[in-house]
C-alpha cells in the first residue's frame, strides 16, 4: 500500500495536498480504494458548492457498498475532477492522481496526519 | 458467446413457429389504421420442440434449495414444504375474484383474519398489515408511520434515524427513502450495538432505531431491553427489521423486547417462495399508537383509507405462510428457531475446528460469520474465490464481504430444514476447499470450473450494464 510523504491524512482515508493555506486538492488514499474495491460510480459536489469539515461531500460506490467521503476541510468547491465521473477506475488505477475537488477560501479543517502517522492508523 | 446461454430471441428462425392458437371463432375486426402497428413485433419464432428444450434447459441450470444446500446469510434459504402449494391452489382461492363482495369470499378473509392473528401472537404487535409486497416495502411503510406519529404529536422535528453499522443495506434506504436522516451506530468488539455510543446520539431529534435481532452477525442483541427503553425515553420509537426472525420464532417476541413497529419476510422465515421464485410478502405489524396509520380493508366496509398494494396484497403468498404454520402448529413453532440455531452453532463449531476463523468467537443464533481474511493474507484467496469454488461441490455459495464491518466476510445460515448428514457434508467439503487454498490457490481464482458461467465480470457489468438485448 502506497502513502504519499508530499501531502496530509485524515482519519476517514481522504489525502489533502495544501497549495498555500487556504486552496487544496482531495481524494482518497490508496488504502480507501483498496478496501473499497473496484469502484463503478462516483457523486461529485459543483463547482462553487461550499463543503464542511468532518462532512460528506461526495460518494463512492463499489461493487460491495456505496461510501461516504468525508471533507476534511472547509471552504468553497474550485474545480472537479469530472473524468472520475465517466472512469471512477481511475481511482483503483492511482488514488493519489485521481484528485476529487479543488477546495479554495479554505476556513477551517479536521486534525490530519503526515505519512508516518496515518500508516501507523491503516495498521491500528 | 456462450451457446448454452443464448436468448429465445437469439434462436430465433424467420418463419418457424407453432400453431397452437385455434383460428377464431367470431369474424375478424378491422383495427381503425391509428392503432395498427406498422411492423410485426419482434418476437422469437420457434418450434414448441426448441421452446420446451430452451426452457427445461433453463430450468437445469436453476440452483434453488430443491437442488442442495443454500446457506445464502440472512436470506433464511430454508425449504418450502409442497402441502403450502397444495393449500395456495385450492379452487376456492384461486378462483376467487379480488372485487367479489366480501360475503361471496370468506373464506379468503379467514385466511388473512387467522394469519395477521397468528402474525400478531408471534410478534407480540396489536395490528398487521398483510398489504407490503415485499421488506423492502414494509420497511419503507413502517418508516413512514414512525414519521406519521411524530408529525400527529406535533414531534416533526424528529428527523434523525438511528441504524447499527451491521444493519442491512435497506434499513437506511428505507429511512433515507422516508425523509430520515440516517445516522449510523457503531457496533462493539463484540459484534453489539455500543449502547454508551448509542446514549450520545441519542437527543430530541430521534425518531427512532431500526435494529435487526439477531443481527447480522448471528449474535443476539442482548442489550436490547436497555437499548429500547433509551430510545423510548429519548422520544423515539423502535423498528424491528424481521429479515432475522427465524431465529427467535416462537421464542421469543419482538413486542417484547420493545419494539413498536416490524415487518416480516414471509418469503424468509414462514416458507413462502423465494428469490425469483416469488412474489414476495412483508407483512407490517404495529402497537396500538401506529394502529390509525395501519392500511384499511375496503372489501370488509372500512372506511376507504391507506392502501400499500391493490386489493389484498399478495395473497396466495399468505395462504402459504397460514398453511405452514398450521402445518407446524403453535407447539412446533418454537422447534424452528431452535433446530435453526442448533444447526448454524454445529456448521460453526465443525468449520472452526477445521482451521476457519469466526468473526466473532462465540455461540450464534441462526448463522455465522466467518473473516478470511488471514487466508487472503497468507494464501491469496478471497472469500470471493472460497465461494465460488463451493459452486463447482454443488452447493450454492453463502452470503459474501456482508456485512460490511467484517473483512472477507463470508455468511453461512443453515436454516432448520437441513439434516446432519448434510452439515457434514458441507463441512468435509469446506474442509477440502481450505486445503485447496493452502495447495494450489491460482485454480481458486478462475473458479467455478464446471459452471455454464465462470466469472461473470461485475464490475464491468456495474459500470457499463447492458439493459437490453
Amino acid at each position: 500500500m502506497e502513502i504519499k510523504t508530499d501531502r496530509q491524512y485524515s482519519e476517514s482515508h481522504e489525502w489533502v495536498l495544501f497549495e498555500n493555506d487556504t486552496t487544496a486538492t482531495i481524494g482518497v488514499t490508496d488504502f480507501a480504494q483498496s478496501e473499497l474495491g473496484d469502484l463503478v460510480f462516483v457523486n461529485l459536489p459543483q463547482v462553487g458548492d461550499t463543503v464542511t469539515a468532518g462532512t460528506p461531500f461526495a460518494d463512492v460506490e463499489s461493487v460491495k457498498a456505496v461510501s461516504d467521503v468525508y471533507c476534511p476541510v472547509s471552504g468553497t468547491v474550485s474545480a472537479v475532477n469530472e473524468e472520475l465521473l465517466t472512469a471512477p477506475q481511475r481511482i483503483n488505477e492511482n488514488a493519489y492522481d485521481a484528485w476529487f475537488i479543488k477546495v479554495e477560501k479554505i476556513t477551517d479543517q479536521k486534525p490530519l496526519m503526515d505519512a508516518e502517522a496515518y500508516r501507523t492508523h491503516t495498521q491500528a | 458467446m456462450n451457446e448454452l446461454m443464448l436468448l429465445s430471441i437469439e434462436k430465433s428462425v424467420a418463419g418457424r413457429g407453432s400453431n397452437v392458437i385455434p383460428a377464431p371463432e367470431t369474424a375478424a375486426y378491422a383495427l381503425p389504421d391509428a392503432f395498427r402497428r406498422k411492423d410485426a413485433p419482434v418476437l422469437p419464432q420457434l418450434a414448441e420442440t426448441d421452446v420446451d428444450r430452451h426452457y427445461t434447459a433453463l430450468a437445469q441450470r436453476t440452483y434453488g434449495v430443491n437442488c442442495g444446500f443454500y446457506p445464502l446469510g440472512s436470506c433464511t434459504m430454508k425449504y418450502n414444504p409442497a402441502v403450502n402449494e397444495a393449500a395456495a391452489k385450492l379452487p376456492g382461492f384461486t378462483g376467487a375474484h379480488p372485487l367479489a363482495p366480501a360475503h361471496a369470499v370468506q373464506g379468503c378473509h379467514a385466511v388473512m383474519d387467522e394469519l395477521a392473528a397468528a402474525l400478531c401472537e408471534i410478534a407480540g404487535m396489536d395490528a398487521f398489515t398483510l398489504q407490503p409486497a415485499a421488506g423492502a416495502q414494509g420497511e419503507f411503510f413502517g418508516m413512514l408511520c414512525v414519521k406519521k406519529y411524530h408529525e400527529a404529536r406535533g414531534e416533526s422535528h424528529r428527523v434523525k434515524m438511528l441504524v447499527p453499522d451491521s444493519a442491512h443495506g435497506t434499513n437506511p434506504a428505507s429511512a433515507a427513502i422516508a425523509g430520515f436522516t440516517v445516522v449510523s451506530v457503531p457496533s462493539r468488539a463484540d459484534g453489539l450495538v455500543d449502547t454508551q455510543a448509542l446514549q450520545a446520539l441519542l437527543d430530541d431529534t430521534v425518531a427512532g432505531m431500526m435494529m435487526t435481532n439477531p443481527n447480522t452477525l448471528g449474535l443476539f442483541e442482548k442489550d436490547i431491553l436497555a437499548i429500547s427503553r433509551m430510545v423510548h425515553k429519548a422520544g423515539g420509537l423502535m423498528y424491528y427489521d424481521g429479515a432475522n426472525l427465524n431465529a427467535i420464532l416462537g421464542q421469543a417476541r419482538p413486542g417484547d423486547m420493545g419494539f413498536d413497529v416490524t415487518h416480516f419476510n414471509l418469503h424468509k422465515t414462514f416458507s413462502t417462495p423465494h428469490g425469483g421464485g416469488g412474489p414476495g410478502s412483508g407483512p407490517v405489524g404495529v402497537k396500538q399508537s401506529l394502529v390509525p396509520y395501519l392500511p384499511t380493508v375496503a372489501s370488509l366496509g372500512q372506511p376507504e383509507g391507506l392502501q400499500l398494494k391493490a386489493f389484498s396484497g399478495n395473497f396466495a403468498v399468505l395462504v402459504r405462510a397460514l398453511a405452514y404454520l398450521k402445518t407446524l402448529g403453535k407447539e412446533s413453532l418454537g422447534d424452528v428457531a431452535a433446530h435453526a440455531v442448533l444447526n448454524a452453532n454445529y456448521l460453526m463449531k465443525r468449520l472452526t475446528d477445521a482451521g476457519f476463523t469466526p468473526a466473532i468467537a462465540a455461540p450464534c443464533m441462526h448463522e455465522f460469520v466467518l473473516t478470511l481474511a488471514s487466508l487472503k493474507e497468507s494464501h491469496g484467496v478471497s472469500a470471493l474465490d472460497v465461494a465460488k469454488t463451493l459452486i463447482d461441490y454443488g452447493i450454492h455459495p453463502p452470503t459474501m464481504y456482508f456485512p460490511l464491518i467484517v473483512h472477507e466476510a463470508l455468511m453461512f445460515e443453515p436454516t432448520e430444514t437441513e439434516t446432519r448428514e448434510t452439515l457434514d457434508h458441507v463441512a468435509d467439503v469446506m474442509i477440502r476447499v481450505l486445503a485447496q487454498a493452502k495447495q494450489n490457490p491460482d485454480a481458486m481464482h478462475t473458479a467455478p470450473h464446471h459452471a455454464v458461467i465462470g466469472r461473470p465480470d461485475d464490475v464491468k457489468a456495474a459500470r457499463t450494464p447492458v439493459l437490453h438485448w
